[in-house]
């Protein structure tokens, strides 16, 4: 499968160059880029593990490329995002996010029901993956 | 302008019928204060019934006055519960037309109340036999009076937050047949349609508990819908579970089980009433729920300029009132919708100020005071073949609403869904890279469609469809135009 997080997970893999497209579109607008990865997928984990702080005072996304470039050495087996942050008032934040790096193999996840009472259903949705621990989980 | 005509001192209040311009509804002199209420209305007066009288007429009616003058008057402080008519001017090409501007003082009105709002605002007014008809156009909600509404439960930020969607605007579809479906079946299309691409699906204004799908049915089988395709897509997923009822028990009891069942959004139709509305507003708030509202009923008072209520109105009610999504309109769709007039209605969603701007039909500068701000939704008779204009017209904070473009794709639900989540992910991307999307709009999807089969089938079917009629509800005011020659 492929995981549809992000604004543009519907286009084909993104190129570097297409990537510091879109991060000069945000720098432009003021806004900060960075990146994030994780190994848990789950569309609830918000809180992607951080590739350093949003690089506020920076003007190029020739930079966020480079940046990009030395988080895929350590964590190319993993998802990457570019996280775009708007600080102005009334926003305050994130205003793009997109997946700029993929797992080889996407496994997808496991719907868990645990029937209840009369029709009623819980569902439980786990990311294969994690059913390794943390750091092991695709495989590098 | 006609000059103050108020009669004071024992002679105002002697027994009798006054003109309302010599009561004190009239005050051409009186410059609002920061905390009134202000109203411009439309008035087309009787033949005979002069504007300014008209004008006096409609303060008088909605504020404190009868037909006749009572002497009750004089135990309080009348002067300033008179709503003042304070300009009239006519309306540019529309002869016996007139704009009405009438200040409320604030101590007229309780806190937080839409409905004690409306009551004298288009309460008893709009059937005042001296005017053949009457338009409330605009109102200026002043912020001491915006900070009593507790505003949209969720707002735009912490929507995009729960969802984890940013920087495009957002998918749905309409269930279609909106009446017939099985529950089961319904949850099929829900099912495909999210697993497809879209981020939302939603009940029709229509669907509530009928006998070929009662609500417990819909409900259940939508999450299932729901759950299989977030699993299936790794993507938060919704589906606008419409709890409108016959009352509001059955509504709290829809909403609580919609809830219990982890669904991220409920949805209410405007033919509720506006203290339901605020009731639902507050149990959104209560329960982490995003409060979608479908504005069923407003076309009947809305779309025609001599008489009712502007949509323009409607929204600013609405942000106070509390939802989080509101229709308001496509412009190239197949429903009413002025461009310049519609751009109005979405700058009163979705900014914390609004400037006046008379050729959007916005009268007055509106502060929100930093009150949420409301995702306008565009329904009715859109496709992927529009996406550019759609961004260029409506912009990103939106939610785009493809029911028939989804559901009337010849592969299928989730082609149709997918056609449209591809056509929507490249013209974002084009415009953020810099190209000119708007011209080149066609040339991007066609691009687009060559690694997209369903977009590819979705721009060949409906590719001659356009809805041009002329809007019955345009702006009066056009810019002026600059030397250009």
């Amino acid at each position: 499968m492929r995981i549809t997080q992000g604004a543009f997970s519907f286009l084909p893999d993104l190129t570097d160059e297409q990537i510091a497209s879109q991060a000069q579109y945000c720098i432009d607008n003021g806004w900060a880029v960075s990146l994030e990865f994780t190994d848990d997928p789950h569309p609830r984990n918000t809180y992607w593990e951080m590739w350093g702080h949003p690089m506020f005072d920076n003007p190029d996304a020739a930079a966020l490329v480079m940046e990009l470039k030395e988080c895929r050495k350590v964590y190319g087996d993993r998802y990457i995002r570019l996280v775009a942050f708007d600080a102005s008032h009334g926003w305050e934040s994130v205003k793009l996010s997109f997946i700029v790096n993929r797992p080889t193999d996407e496994p997808g996840f496991r719907l868990a029901r645990q029937e209840g009472r009369g029709r009623l259903v819980r569902y439980t949705t786990t990311p294969y993956a994690t059913d390794r621990a943390a750091g092991s989980r695709y495989g590098a | 302008m006609t000059k103050s005509m108020t009669i004071t001192g024992a002679a105002r209040y002697k027994s009798g019928v006054m003109e309302y311009k010599k009561m004190g509804y009239w005050e051409p002199d009186y410059e609002p204060k920061d905390t009134d209420v202000i109203a411009l209305f439309r008035i087309t007066p009787q033949d005979g019934v002069d504007e300014v009288e008209a004008a006096a007429a409609v303060a008088g009616e909605s504020s404190t006055a009868t037909w006749t003058v009572v002497w009750t008057d004089r135990l309080t402080a009348k002067e300033k519960y008179r709503a003042k008519a304070y300009r009239v001017d006519p309306v540019p090409n529309a002869p016996g037309q007139f704009f009405a501007y009438i200040a409320y003082d604030l101590d007229l009105f309780e806190p937080g109340s839409i409905a004690n709002l409306t009551a004298s605002i288009i309460g008893n007014v709009f059937g005042f036999k001296p005017l053949k008809a009457l338009r409330l156009e605009d109102m200026r909600l002043p912020v001491a009076y915006v900070k009593t509404f507790q505003g949209p439960a969720t707002g735009i930020v912490v929507e995009r937050e729960r969802l984890d969607k940013f920087g495009r605007p957002l998918l749905g579809a309409t269930v279609k047949p909106k009446l017939g479906l099985s529950g089961r079946n319904y949850g099929r299309v829900v099912y495909e349609a999210l697993k497809g691409g879209l981020d939302f699906t939603k009940d029709d204004e229509n669907i509530n508990s009928q006998p070929f799908m009662h609500w417990r049915e819909r409900f259940l089988y939508c999450m299932e819908a729901v759950n299989k395709a977030q699993a299936e897509t790794g993507e938060i997923k919704g589906t606008y579970l419409n709890v409108t009822a016959g009352t509001m028990e059955d509504m709290y009891e829809r909403a609580e089980f919609a809830a219990e069942l982890g669904s991220n959004i409920v949805m209410i139709d405007l033919v509720i009433g506006y203290t339901a509305i605020q009731s639902m507003a507050k149990w959104a708030r209560k329960n982490d729920m995003i409060l979608h509202l479908h504005r069923a009923g407003h076309s009947t008072y809305t779309r025609q300029k001599s008489h009712g209520v502007s949509f323009r109105v409607i929204a600013k009610w609405m942000r106070l009132a509390g939802v989080d999504h509101i229709h308001a309109g496509t412009v190239v769709g197949k429903l009413e919708g002025d461009p310049a007039t519609t751009k109005g209605y979405y700058d009163i969603c979705r900014e914390d100020f609004n400037p006046m701007r008379l050729e959007n039909g916005v009268f007055f500068d509106q502060h929100w005071a930093s009150l949420n701000k409301l995702m306008p939704v565009a329904s009715g008779g859109i496709h992927a073949g529009q996406m550019h204009q759609l961004i260029d017209l409506l912009g990103e904070d939106t939610i785009l609403q493809f029911g028939g473009g989804t559901i009337g794709h010849p592969m299928g639900v989730a082609a149709g869904a997918q056609a449209n989540r591809v056509a929507l992910e490249a013209m974002i991307f084009a415009r953020n890279a810099g190209r000119d999307y708007v011209n080149e709009g066609p040339q991007i999807l066609q691009d687009a469609a060559r690694h997209c089969l369903p977009l590819k089938q979705a721009l060949e079917i409906w590719k001659d469809v356009t809805f041009n009629y002329a809007s019955t509800d345009s702006p009066d005011f056009v810019p002026v135009a600059t030397a250009a020659e």
